[in-house]
């Protein structure tokens, strides 16, 4: 079917959910909604950072070292009179890319990967021990040990994270690819003369766009937890950029006496993670109905 | 049976070969002079090649393989850079306090996880069910390091009933080893009990379909003895598998937890050799924690096939 004969179908299919009715299954499933509108406004917050506060992240101010919240800082201040409410306003725009970065890096490399695996056997029994292999080392380990290697950045920091991610892609794309090689249409395909590039992108990768998209919402999730646990290690992020991380690894040396340094980043870092969590939830519901009702 | 066992066993060593060959080629691929990143920024070409000859890093890729390789299979995980001590004893050193949370903090998953689980599916779609459900996704949002200072400031800070931080031997004081781990404990734990109830809420909600539920349930049996002799005991195998495999994440979770409490076990011990560049420990402790890894895995498939004479394949 061309893309013009798309278009010729009414727009309204007899039986395709209407504008109505979907609204009605928001209200009865609110939470991926919810999840989402929350993500949104933590987007919002980091974008636009400079025009909601009148803090520089940077700026310090000796004299008002570690002020509980007030009028002037919000979120109170950090060791060297920094205002907290701006630098947790700008830490959101580290874990968003690092989580974007990682998510749409892992996916990309892991479809390669899981499709090769998938389809040719000889590859897939080497692809498959070294995925194995990378699996049986904890991620958090394993970017730990990646960190170790050069001068730290946030691209180092992005591709520590995104190694240990793969193999889960690659599994999961493989398992489909698996799948849906057996299935009769694509053996009529083959039959009928389609060569192996477009089989492959004209009917085989359509199948693992569903589940990718939804793994690739936890994968963005875990990789801000990660990039947030690594730099509060102090192997992460580079500590003059102020990630949420690294606020909260300054900040722990006066949990006793000051702990909005940890209290209010971390409650936007749980936050986050807890909006993508949902919207991942909500969209393997509405995308992956089968995945739904196992777990 | 027995070429079952074979099998499994041999399969874990090609897992353990490239888990080694990764180690290896980690090192000599990045970016950049591994000897001159250990070295540090104010070395002088002097040091880096002192390094670089003591790493054996001079030598051909192949023959430095082989000769590691034989070093490894000779319990031989050469020595730290910085401390200049062999890595295997340094990392025993380490191992207790990393190995009792670890322990203490499966116990404590298991013990709230699967009681959770269960009842999340016996009352599947009630609030009690979505409370549990609601609560195992927030367990996975909250980073372990805010609920790990929540606790710190609540019950040593505030009420005075816990130690702030730091670790007590067994031996040392058996009261006090148990009152030093309860905090990190629950700080870990929740996110693994979040996973595991959710697992076992899965594999139950499928269980408790199966027709040999209604028919016990048909004769007459009391419903705890359905859920649990029945359905609990059928639905164990992924429940135990996400146990072994879980262990990746607890594993993780540790290193940071250790952090959070002044634990001085395995993750504190990595921290300090990522700092230092010290990398003949960071290699070990890799080597180390997955073979435990592999093992323990090994170990649960091994026994399942023992149990349930479904599983071999």
């Amino acid at each position: 079917m061309a893309a013009s004969d798309i278009a010729a179908v009414p727009a309204t299919i007899p039986g395709a959910p209407r504008r109505a009715s979907r609204l009605r299954r928001v209200a009865r499933r609110p939470l991926p909604a919810i999840g989402a509108t929350l993500l949104a406004l933590l987007v919002l917050s980091a974008l636009a950072a400079p025009w909601l506060t009148s803090h520089d992240p940077f700026e310090m101010n000796v004299v008002d070292r570690l002020m509980p919240p007030n009028e002037t800082y919000w979120f109170g201040t950090d060791a060297y009179g920094r205002d907290i409410f701006t630098r947790t306003l700008y830490g959101g725009r580290v874990s968003l890319v690092i989580g974007a970065s990682v998510a749409i890096a892992s996916t990309v490399i892991g479809l390669f990967i899981g499709v090769l695996a998938g389809y040719f056997r000889l590859a897939d029994a080497v692809l498959m021990r070294i995925m194995d292999g990378l699996m049986a080392i904890p991620g958090i380990l394993l970017a730990i040990a990646l960190m170790s290697l050069t001068r730290a950045s946030m691209w180092v920091v992005i591709v520590a994270i995104t190694i240990p991610e793969v193999p889960r892609v690659v599994r999961l794309v493989r398992a489909v690819v698996l799948s849906v090689r057996e299935q009769v249409y694509i053996q009529a395909a083959s039959a009928i003369g389609t060569r192996l590039p477009r089989l492959m992108i004209k009917h085989i990768l359509p199948n693992t766009f569903a589940p990718l998209i939804v793994q690739a919402t936890y994968i963005a999730a875990s990789a801000v937890l990660v990039e947030s646990y690594l730099s509060f290690l102090g192997v992460g992020t580079p500590p003059e950029i102020p990630s949420w991380g690294n606020i909260i690894a300054e900040g722990r040396l006066y949990v006793q006496i000051a702990f909005w340094n940890i209290l209010f980043p971390s409650v936007f870092l749980a936050l986050m993670v807890l909006s993508i969590n949902i919207l991942g939830d909500g969209l393997r519901d509405m995308l992956d109905p089968r995945l739904a009702r196992r777990i | 049976m027995g070429s079952y066992v074979i099998r499994r066993v041999l399969a874990t060593l090609p897992v353990m070969g490239v888990v080694a060959v990764i180690v290896f080629l980690m090192l000599r691929l990045s970016p950049g002079d591994p000897a001159a990143i250990i070295a540090g920024d104010n070395a002088t070409s002097q040091d880096i090649a002192q390094i670089r000859e003591y790493l054996g890093l001079d030598q051909p890729l192949g023959e430095q393989f082989v000769r590691w390789i034989g070093q490894l299979l000779t319990g031989d995980f050469g020595n730290s850079i910085y401390l200049n001590r062999p890595v295997l004893g340094l990392i025993m050193e380490r191992v207790g306090p990393t190995l009792a949370l670890s322990i203490s903090t499966m116990a404590f998953a298991i013990l709230l996880a699967i009681p959770l689980g269960v009842l999340a599916a016996w009352r599947a779609g009630s609030w009690g069910d979505q409370a549990i459900m609601a609560m195992s996704v927030l367990a996975f949002s909250v980073p372990v390091f805010l609920i790990g200072y929540g606790l710190v400031i609540g019950f040593s800070l505030e009420l005075e009933l816990l130690p702030v931080q730091g670790f007590v031997s067994l031996s040392e004081s058996p009261i006090g080893f148990l009152r030093h781990l309860v905090l990190p404990t629950v700080a870990l734990g929740l996110v693994y009990t979040a996973l595991l109830a959710r697992i076992t809420r899965a594999t139950m909600l499928e269980t408790l379909n199966e027709d040999f539920i209604r028919t016990a349930r048909a004769k007459g049996l009391a419903e705890p003895r359905v859920l649990i002799l029945h359905a609990l005991k059928n639905a164990s195998v992924p429940i135990v598998t996400t146990i072994g495999t879980g262990i990746a994440l607890l594993i993780g979770g540790v290193v940071v937890t250790e952090s959070v409490f002044a634990v001085p076990g395995i993750g504190r011990l990595t921290i300090d050799a990522v700092l230092q560049r010290d990398y003949p420990v960071i290699q070990g402790v890799i080597l180390v924690i997955a073979g435990v890894y592999v093992l323990v895995n090994l170990a649960i498939d091994l026994t399942y096939s023992l149990l349930d004479p479904r599983i071999r394949y």
